[in-house]
């Protein structure tokens, strides 16, 4: 009898055991990683999910400071080299260690073909293994900030690579299935144990890692939740722990609950309006034989008839940041002083339309996504009733986003809706590519082609500008002029909202990225 | 017999083709694929490029010749979004889209048809009344709403039944995945399926109930009833049976639509079918995948169409299959 107690005793002890010690933490988000294939799509959330598995040489931290990755330390020994000192003892999931040949092999397949972040390494132009333990990255012409743009550039195994036949990134060209797309072999803090494309990956914690141990999970499970409806009831109804994004809408019944919180920040991601400055005459407008954006007077006339407070407490739940300028705060090179709008006055608005010979305003197009940004459709259509009260009439056309990338991308646009966040989280991505000449490589979402040459030169000695106080000081004249031509006309930042099941800590990163080495599960 | 089921097979050939050309004409519409799989530091030429790599700026005629000879050598291509060969896509989600339209089906079908049989034979009853006033709620209501209420009440108020997903499932054989053989996978399925089976039985129980008056109204019932047979071979043997070709026609007809358009339910309960992915697709302009599933779906039709016609054969003794012959040669 006393046998078969203990027995018994010993089973409940066991299970409690067991109980106390299984931590899964089970987290849903909108989609699912594009690619497990660290190299094949540069877009921020498939990067930021898949640096739990791989890691790059330098990383971020709570605050998206640099922190040490794979490599211990780098310096500049000369303006045009970044020495990297790799971490030691480091070993990838499958337990080959990791050497200065992972380094070069992984630089090399960022440049190959069908690599989508060959951008992130386009200024070395050689990759030297000096040791085991140290690697040089040479450039052209100095570039202070390569640390920064490479913070998603993840490091793979060259000889699991080479031996699974996924040497070479997937390209659309060679009509195959690569094995590192549903393959994943990193040095990240965890590691996959199952994945079903678009339903369910499972991951386990490397216990090998060279960090030290924040969190306490044994065990995480991921789940694309498309509808929102369905992303919120699943974390309400306790199925997960951890849901992202939370509608707008939803915030205030999940903080109601009392089981539940909402934890928010600001994207990195700047809103802004692009006004078409290049045409003699407008594509979409009833003003023929000229272009009314190339006069500052009507840019600034539509900026001022832009009541952003309103869009932040009407339409964005009062969770945005009302932005003054193209960067956002978190950025590296925002600049407070210049994050000041002007102010919203329709009676200025009209007057400058009438200095500017058009009394009785004008019509024009005006483009806007319907899926791709936080409210995307209904800021434009705010901004449409804004606009009219001045009498400038915007015809809105919102469609998805595939439709409305190809139309704005091929410059048939004359007012348009857009976003930009840094990858590099650095204002020169801001400069180079949003608000640059469009020219080769530069400019691409310069959709208005809006252009200044002190603009374009100023970019060109930031790329190489190696004193921060100085980089700085040419950032924010780039971004003070940009800011009184009124080139752009900046919105805001949307807010973000994690959804988080009491008993789970998580850190909200303003990159929306979750990082799972620092989620703890309580109870 | 044989000719009967090759002549429907090679019009169901015809039939592809021109889901197939209409498909790939309509898809040149959704978008631009490009900028969808190139990150945004990629610039203008790089995009040119891929473009071109990919075929889309040739002539959509050459575009179209291609993936007939692609399709017609069994390769239909990789996915532009998940870089994974479209058929091992499809067939990896087709198990959870049959599975949750079967389901749904056989809910609408044993549930509609005895209601329907049923009020039809007690008119008046209050009971009746209730159920048809009820069953207004199925057409009126558009799906998604009713999936979300469903997700509402039995999730997240009541706990009973998870609110997204398919639960845990067992693979069978090589490719196939069902939820059926587990405890989280059947209740993964009951709330989907009744969402999806709802619109349908509504339809399938006023279908029958009206066919049932129609029938109980003529004169070989009321010979039956003077014969004195039982009411019950009378109701189920002689007037049921001859409610069972419209009905039939409609279930199969419904059985398709089901199958195409899990779209709604399976986004509104993350369920990880064909329609799920489908939808996701359309959002990426994924045109390999797209092409294939509206092709696949217009085979579906096709095969639903062919049981139907097979299945009034069997249920219907004066149709037989020469007359069904004669009648689509003529």
């Amino acid at each position: 009898m006393s046998r078969i107690r203990f027995l018994y005793l010993s089973l409940m002890l066991a299970l409690v055991a067991c109980e106390a010690q299984a931590k899964t933490f089970r987290y849903a988000y909108r989609v699912d990683p594009a690619s497990l294939d660290p190299q094949a799509l540069a877009e921020t959330f498939t990067l930021s999910w898949l640096g739990q598995v791989y890691e790059p040489l330098v990383g971020r931290g709570k605050n998206l400071e640099l922190v040490p990755a794979l490599a211990l330390k780098w310096e500049q020994p000369d303006p045009k080299i970044w020495r990297m000192y790799l971490r030691p003892n480091v070993k990838f999931h499958n337990g080959e260690p990791f050497t200065a040949d992972d380094v070069v092999f992984s630089i090399g397949r960022m440049k190959a073909e069908g690599s989508d972040m060959g951008y992130t390494f386009s200024t070395v132009t050689a990759v030297r293994k000096i040791d085991d333990l140290t690697v040089d990255l040479v450039m052209d012409k100095p570039n202070p900030i390569l640390p920064m743009q490479t913070t998603s550039s993840y490091i793979m195994s060259k000889s699991w690579a080479e031996a699974n036949g996924a040497a070479k990134p997937a390209s659309v060209k060679n009509k195959v299935e690569n094995f590192a797309t549903n393959n994943a072999d990193g040095t990240g803090p965890f590691k996959i144990s199952s994945r079903q494309v678009g339903v369910k990956t499972m991951l386990v914690p490397n216990e090998a890692w060279w960090g030290s141990k924040e969190h306490n999970l044994t065990e995480v499970a991921f789940t694309p939740i498309q509808s929102d409806a369905t992303r919120v009831a699943a974390l309400l109804s306790g199925e997960v722990d951890m849901v992202y994004p939370i509608p707008q809408q939803d915030v205030a019944r999940v903080n109601a609950t009392g089981k539940h919180s909402v934890l928010t920040g600001f994207e990195l991601r700047t809103m802004f309006l692009n006004m078409d400055q290049k045409r003699d005459e407008l594509l979409e407008s009833n003003i023929k034989g000229k272009n009314p954006f190339k006069d500052k007077r009507v840019r600034q006339a539509i900026y001022q008839a832009i009541d952003m407070d309103a869009i932040r407490t009407r339409i964005m739940g009062g969770t945005s940041h009302v932005a003054g300028t193209m960067v956002a705060p978190g950025v590296n090179g925002y600049d407070a002083k210049l994050d000041v709008r002007l102010p919203f006055d329709p009676d200025a608005s009209k007057k400058l339309l009438t200095e500017a010979g058009y009394p009785t305003g004008f019509e024009i197009g005006m483009d806007c996504p319907n899926d791709r940004y936080v409210n995307d459709e209904k800021i434009c259509q705010a901004i449409v009733g804004m606009l009219a009260r001045v009498g400038v009439k915007a015809n809105l056309l919102a469609q998805t986003r595939t439709k409305y990338f190809e139309k704005i991308l091929s410059r048939n646009t004359t007012f348009s809706l857009l976003g930009w966040q840094p990858l590099s989280y650095d204002a020169h991505s801001t400069l180079q590519d949003v608000i640059n000449t469009p020219r080769e490589k530069v400019g691409t979402y310069n959709v208005g082609s809006f252009s200044n040459p002190r603009i374009d030169q100023l970019t060109d000695m930031i790329e190489t500008e190696i004193d921060p106080a100085k980089r700085q000081a040419l950032i924010s004249e780039a971004l003070s002029i940009h800011k009184a031509e009124i080139g752009h006309i900046p919105l805001h930042q949307a807010g973000l909202a994690w959804g988080v099941r009491k008993g789970v800590s998580v850190v909200l990163r303003n990159d929306d990225s979750l990082e799972l080495r620092w989620v703890k599960v309580e109870d | 017999m044989a000719t009967f089921v090759l002549q429907r097979l090679s019009q169901a050939l015809f039939v592809l083709l021109a889901a197939a050309l209409a498909s790939f004409v309509l898809l040149r519409y959704v978008g631009d694929p490009v900028n969808n799989m190139v990150g945004q530091a990629a610039s203008l030429a790089d995009r040119e490029a891929m473009r071109h790599a990919l075929g889309l700026d040739q002539p959509v005629i050459l575009q179209f010749a291609q993936l007939l000879r692609d399709v017609a050598t069994g390769d239909l291509g990789v996915s532009y979004r998940f870089g994974i060969p479209v058929s091992k896509l499809l067939m990896e989600r087709l198990p959870a889209t049959l599975e949750l339209s079967v389901c749904a089906m056989l809910i609408a079908t044993l549930l509609g048809v005895p209601l329907g049989v049923w009020t039809a034979l007690h008119r008046h009853s209050v009971v009746s009344h209730i159920v048809l006033a009820a069953s207004l709620i199925g057409v009126a209501l558009p799906t998604f709403l009713i999936g979300i209420i469903l997700i509402l009440v039995f999730s997240v108020w009541l706990g009973w039944l998870p609110s997204f997903g398919r639960g845990t499932t067992v693979a069978l054989g090589h490719s196939w995945t069902t939820g059926l053989l587990t405890v989280s996978g059947l209740k993964a399925l009951v709330l989907p399926s009744l969402t999806l089976g709802l619109f349908q039985m509504t339809l399938i129980m006023r279908l029958v109930r009206a066919e049932m008056l129609e029938v109980l109204r003529t004169d070989y019932i009321k010979f039956a009833r003077a014969r004195g047979l039982p009411e019950a071979t009378i109701n189920y043997d002689h007037a049921l049976r001859n409610t069972l070709i419209p009905v039939i026609t409609v279930i199969g007809l419904q059985f398709g639509n089901i199958f195409a358009f899990s779209i709604v339910v399976e986004t509104v309960f993350q369920w990880p079918g064909l329609g799920l992915l489908v939808i996701q697709s359309i959002q990426f302009a994924d045109v390999p995948l797209l092409a294939s599933y509206l092709v696949l779906i217009a085979m579906g039709f096709a095969l639903i169409n062919l049981a139907v016609d097979l299945l009034y054969v069997a249920i219907d003794p004066r149709v037989r299959a020469d007359t069904m012959l004669a009648r689509t040669a003529s």
